[in-house]
């Protein structure tokens, strides 16, 4: 549902870090989505993709990588994929662990071609 | 063609607006609770009870967000405390800005506690600080006992869980221990509060959560 106002906000700032570099033009944009971020990754991509199509140039791609809920074990310091829920540590069975991954909404690169 | 590599989040912007409001409730002393549940979960009907249980002298506030009317600013705003509605205009959220630009004409030094009910949407509100204290999540009966583990990012990042309308478990087939559990599963460390709005049973536990926190925001601005 908010994925648009998260897709432009992804292309705010990769548009604005562009804009450094007159006459170069945005071909890709990198961000790292969060299992548990909150975020849709398709819907993420249907809206950035309904964004730029509106540019009438080229538009750029949206590369996303997604990451899985992880957790961390504070006693024997295993991070492990949390599954259905389960966060008990499978290596030293300490059941309270913390999570490590799995809330990223980040951007993390931005391709461009200069002039 | 040449990558850069970018740090940072996304909602950089929210962020940082979020870390100008909470610094601000420092400054105040301020106590700040973030209300997100489903619509027709009862966070109003939670409000108008919590208000109804203040004394008039007490420093109360209240910012109510939705998509469209000002129905809930309306119903809150009988109880002689600020109360603001934010229209978002089909935003589904509300957003660090918008409580910005809500509070540009309160004084925040007169306020000691805040309460900000978020727009009725399990999903997205998690995703923006508002500079809270806490975020609340609140169930209700007649939804499924299962929604901690449909939205497990909103009863993640919640500190309490109040289950509401409990005075309707006669009626309904839904079990407060799977719920519990539910909410368990998903965050190990949530507390959780029963109550009902219609009878009031809960209220005072929920009271005693609100002194609590309150007083260790002020122990934490006075350090």
């Amino acid at each position: 549902m908010h994925e648009m106002g998260i897709a432009n906000s992804v292309l705010e700032k990769a548009r604005s870090e562009v804009s450094h570099f007159p006459g170069a033009r945005l071909l890709r944009v990198g961000v790292r989505i969060g299992e548990w971020s909150g975020v849709e990754p398709e819907s993420l991509r249907f809206s950035f993709e309904s964004l730029v199509a509106e540019t009438g140039a080229p538009p750029p791609a949206l590369d996303i990588e997604f990451c899985l809920r992880r957790n961390r074990c504070p006693l024997c310091g295993s991070i492990f994929r949390v599954e259905d829920y389960l966060i008990t540590c499978p290596e030293c069975g300490k059941t309270n662990t913390l999570p490590f991954s799995g809330d990223e909404l980040q951007i993390t690169y931005i391709d461009m071609e200069e002039s | 063609m040449s990558r850069i590599a970018m740090e940072g989040k996304v909602l950089s912007e929210n962020e940082r607006v979020a870390a100008e409001l909470r610094e601000r409730f420092h400054h105040n002393q301020m106590f700040c609770a973030n209300l997100i549940s489903s619509p027709g979960s009862g966070k109003t009907s939670l409000l108008e009870g919590t208000l109804a249980g203040f004394a008039p002298e007490d420093r109360v506030a209240v910012l109510t967000g939705d998509i469209q009317t000002d129905n809930e600013a309306r119903r809150l705003s009988g109880f002689g405390f600020p109360v603001k509605q934010i229209t978002t205009g089909g935003a589904c959220h509300l957003d660090a800005r918008m409580i910005q630009r809500a509070l540009k004409d309160w004084d925040l030094g007169a306020l000691d506690i805040l309460f900000i009910e978020n727009v009725g949407n399990l999903v997205c509100p998690v995703s923006y600080d508002l500079g809270e204290c806490h975020k609340i999540a609140v169930l209700s009966v007649t939804e499924g006992e299962d929604k901690p583990l449909k939205y497990p990012a909103t009863f993640l990042k919640a500190d309490l869980m109040i289950l509401n309308k409990i005075d309707l478990l006669p009626y309904v087939r839904f079990s407060l221990d799977l719920a519990r559990n539910n909410a368990r599963k998903v965050h190990p460390e949530i507390e959780i509060i029963e109550v009902s709005c219609t009878t009031g049973q809960g209220f005072d536990r929920w009271r005693q959560w609100l002194e609590k926190s309150r007083a260790n925001v002020s122990s934490l601005c006075l350090a």
